[in-house]
């Protein structure tokens, strides 16, 4: 981290600095600094994605919190000020908002916590296969990474009518292959689960695969080459080359698709209309019925919040877990 | 890419991302021009300068191409007046059209369901026509007192009725022949009694009961045939939790124990079923007739028989409304007043679409012969609307569709179905009292 740093500080303009690196004392850096360039020309270079974050996340993220503390339907001139009653409502039990909203948060956490862990090994097993060398190589990963360009509609509405427990083909195979055919895979719990994680499984294994791939390119074979020399097995040089080798980018994969699956919404809007009763309805789904269907934007911006507050407590264990096992081996 | 984008900066992106995925979804708001208006005066024709008129409506199915057809000879006939027409699918159309109104970028004239005249006129999306109305000499006398009185909403009038169109009952007529029924069913002695024809015949579930779209409007049309009323008129309680209410949805579910129906019937899979001839009889609206003809099945269409104790049918309407201006343009208003007058004349074109004109005097006048609306159009004193209380529409996909739906689907008795869904709607609607200022 540190290292990067000095680097972009040298390519912006610490051209004339004494070159002497790490053993530059602080102070001299900064008065290195002063002399080089205006202050304000690291905001500059962050200009660019600086803009977009605060048009398009910083602000809108104020707007949501200053919205979650009123009684907020934007077509009404009068939207009064309720303090905290939003997010007091989503703690009490009798009123409107309680059961539905943690039902949701629910069915979050359950697609999450069996749709993560799939896809992270699914694709780590696509990647390592379309690494190996064979006839059609680039066919497969193209096969593969087919399904991630289409689009939620597209996959929503064709699983829908495949995986139909009256009309559907899925159950027709089934039943020729003499295995159970009645199985409500879209109307009924936890059928609708299976459903819905294998589809977005399908769906979206080849971009996690890819990035695996893309990671995969980038383990040194002088690495593997040395591991054989020393007499590893093809299951040692995994565990001890591949995985490690990987771990950087483990941490960014972890996230992306944790984020993704707990923001999912399109799978079950078209495939469950989130039944049986509101039981597959995610959290992102509770939100835009409430505030974008019924304009109750101060109980969804707050809803939005508690969700938000749940993300972030999850990514920084995430991000925890990773980087402690970093260390211990560096200790080591 | 793991070597440019350090792992706290990952971090922070992934944070800053699930707090925008979370945030945006509530930023679709802008700021507008929040006083009331009204349409001005109407004189009947416009010989003003050219104009260009957005016409927004949400004829995505069988219906678009007679709307266009219509959008174009209306162009033909004005010359200093062109309507472009802008259509969205009718549940994105619903979120969409307060949003662009409120932000200054609204339709000049527009479609929208009768039930949502209500929830759009309290929010100010759209402004009272009475003037409109007084013009064109349109009186009760010409519509149902139903779908007449369900535009007016705090005695004003805020639509002008385009159609009707309501829920039918739809039967292979292939299927009818072997179990031998000549007739239609009427009600319900005859009803079941052709089911279990059916169901002898060879057709082991002649009448598949949908858990989604459209349960819940076939639940209405029983709960009307029972006497009851989902909603008080005052809309400060959900009432379809009452005695008429929970023995509607018990004889939705009778279907499926009676076998007359398969179990969890998914989202429209009653309806492709009886397109492939899989089911005998199916509930839908009349507006699915083109789609059915184009599919080369034979079939016919009728009201849909009386369970209860007297007929009753859910209908909706279309209705022609004008939204608020944040610039009002006198001569676009004029324009867009013509292009409603003129629709609601030339509205039994409209018909080849499979919707019954809401004017009496274009339904005699022979426009239903010979269609399949036609027989369904002469119990159009039957036809039920949803009463005219803001938000209404939204708090009944919230509560009775999903009550609906898990009695159906047997979750839920219908009573406990109903008793808990009621409870949330009667919540909602109280809220909504209170954010519509009563």
């Amino acid at each position: 981290m540190s290292a990067s740093t000095t680097d972009v500080t040298a390519s912006t303009g610490s051209v004339a600095a004494p070159p002497s690196g790490r053993a530059a004392s602080g102070r001299d850096r900064r008065r290195a600094a002063k002399l080089d360039h205006a202050p304000w020309t690291p905001w500059l270079f962050l200009a660019p994605y600086l803009i977009l974050f605060i048009a398009f996340v910083i602000l809108p993220a104020l707007l949501g919190l200053w919205i979650s503390f009123h009684s907020w339907d934007y077509t009404l001139p009068l939207k009064p000020f309720v303090g905290l009653d939003n997010y007091a409502s989503l703690f009490q039990p009798d009123s409107v908002n309680y059961d539905s909203f943690w039902t949701s948060m629910r069915a979050t956490g359950i697609f999450t916590l069996f749709s993560v862990p799939l896809l992270l090994v699914i694709p780590l097993f696509v990647a390592l296969l379309m690494n190996a060398k064979f006839p059609g190589r680039n066919f497969f990963r193209a096969v593969y990474f087919a399904p991630y360009v289409l689009g939620v509609a597209v996959v929503g509405v064709l699983w829908r009518y495949l995986l139909d427990n009256n009309i559907g083909l899925v159950n027709y195979y089934l039943g020729m292959l003499g295995l159970p055919s009645d199985t409500a895979w879209t109307t009924s719990v936890p059928a609708a689960w299976v459903a819905l994680i294998g589809v977005t499984v399908w769906w979206t294994l080849g971009f996690n695969a890819v990035i695996y791939l893309a990671a995969l390119q980038d383990i040194p074979v002088e690495l593997y080459e040395a591991a054989k020399m020393d007499g590893a097995t093809r299951t040692q040089q995994f565990w001890n080359v591949t995985i490690p080798g990987l771990r950087p980018i483990l941490t960014f994969v972890t996230l992306i698709t944790l984020i993704a699956s707990a923001n999912m919404f399109g799978q079950s809007y078209l495939m469950t209309q989130g039944g049986p009763n509101r039981q597959t309805r995610t959290a992102i789904y509770q939100i835009t019925e409430t505030g974008l269907r019924n304009f109750q934007m101060g109980d969804a911006a707050a809803m939005s919040y508690v969700l938000t507050v749940f993300l972030i407590l999850l990514s920084v264990i995430v991000f925890w877990l990773f980087r402690e096992r970093k260390e211990k081996k560096a200790k080591v | 890419m793991s070597r440019i984008v350090s792992p706290i900066r990952r971090r922070a992106i992934a944070v800053a991302a699930a707090a925008a995925a979370t945030a945006l979804a509530l930023t679709g708001c802008g700021a507008g021009d929040a006083t009331p208006g009204t349409a001005t005066e109407f004189t009947g024709e416009y010989d003003g300068p050219k104009v260009e008129l957005s016409y927004w409506n949400g004829f995505t199915g069988g219906d678009g191409p007679f709307m266009e057809q219509l959008v174009k000879d209306f162009n033909d006939e004005h010359d200093n007046i062109a309507v472009k027409s802008n259509t969205i699918r009718w549940a994105d159309y619903y979120q969409r059209l307060p949003a662009a109104v409120t932000a200054g970028k609204g339709p000049d004239v527009g479609v929208m369901h009768l039930d949502q005249l209500a929830t759009n006129a309290a929010r100010q999306v759209i402004v009272p026509v009475d003037s409109l109305a007084d013009t064109l000499e349109l009186t009760e006398d010409d519509f149902t007192k139903d779908v007449w009185d369900a535009g007016v909403y705090d005695g004003k009038r805020y639509g002008i009725p385009l159609d009707v169109h309501s829920l039918a009952m739809y039967y292979n007529t292939d299927h009818f022949a072997k179990a031998g029924i000549t007739e239609a069913p009427t009600d319900k002695a005859s009803f079941e009694d052709a089911l279990a024809k059916l169901k002898a015949a060879g057709y082991a579930t002649p009448f598949w009961m949908p858990a989604l779209w459209p349960s819940h409007l076939m639940d209405l049309s029983l709960l009307w045939q029972n006497g009851g009323e989902p909603y008080s008129k005052d809309g400060s309680k959900a009432t379809f939790d009452s005695q008429e209410g929970i023995d509607a949805l018990t004889w939705q579910t009778t279907m499926i124990q009676d076998g007359y129906s398969p179990r969890d019937v998914a989202i429209d899979a009653q309806y492709v079923a009886f397109k492939n001839g899989e089911t005998s009889i199916t509930w839908d609206g009349i507006w699915q007739i083109n789609d059915l003809k184009d599919s080369g099945l034979p079939f016919a269409a009728a009201p849909i028989p009386t369970i209860g104790d007297e007929a009753a049918v859910w209908a909706n309407s279309h209705q022609f409304y004008l939204p608020r201006q944040a610039k009002p343009d006198e001569n676009k208003t004029q324009a867009a007043q013509v292009f409603i007058a003129w629709m609601s004349e030339h509205s039994g074109e409209w018909a080849g679409s499979g919707m019954i004109p809401a004017r009496k005097s274009v339904r005699e006048s022979g426009v239903l012969d010979d269609t399949l609306q036609g027989p369904i159009a002469d119990t159009i004193d039957t036809m039920r609307f949803l009463p005219p209380i803001p938000g209404v529409g939204t708090v009944q996909a919230e509560t009775l569709e999903v009550a609906v739906s898990s009695a159906v689907l047997g979750k839920a008795s219908p009573e406990v179905a109903l008793k808990t869904e009621a409870k949330k709607a009667t919540q909602l609607m109280e809220k909504n009292l209170k954010s519509f200022g009563g």
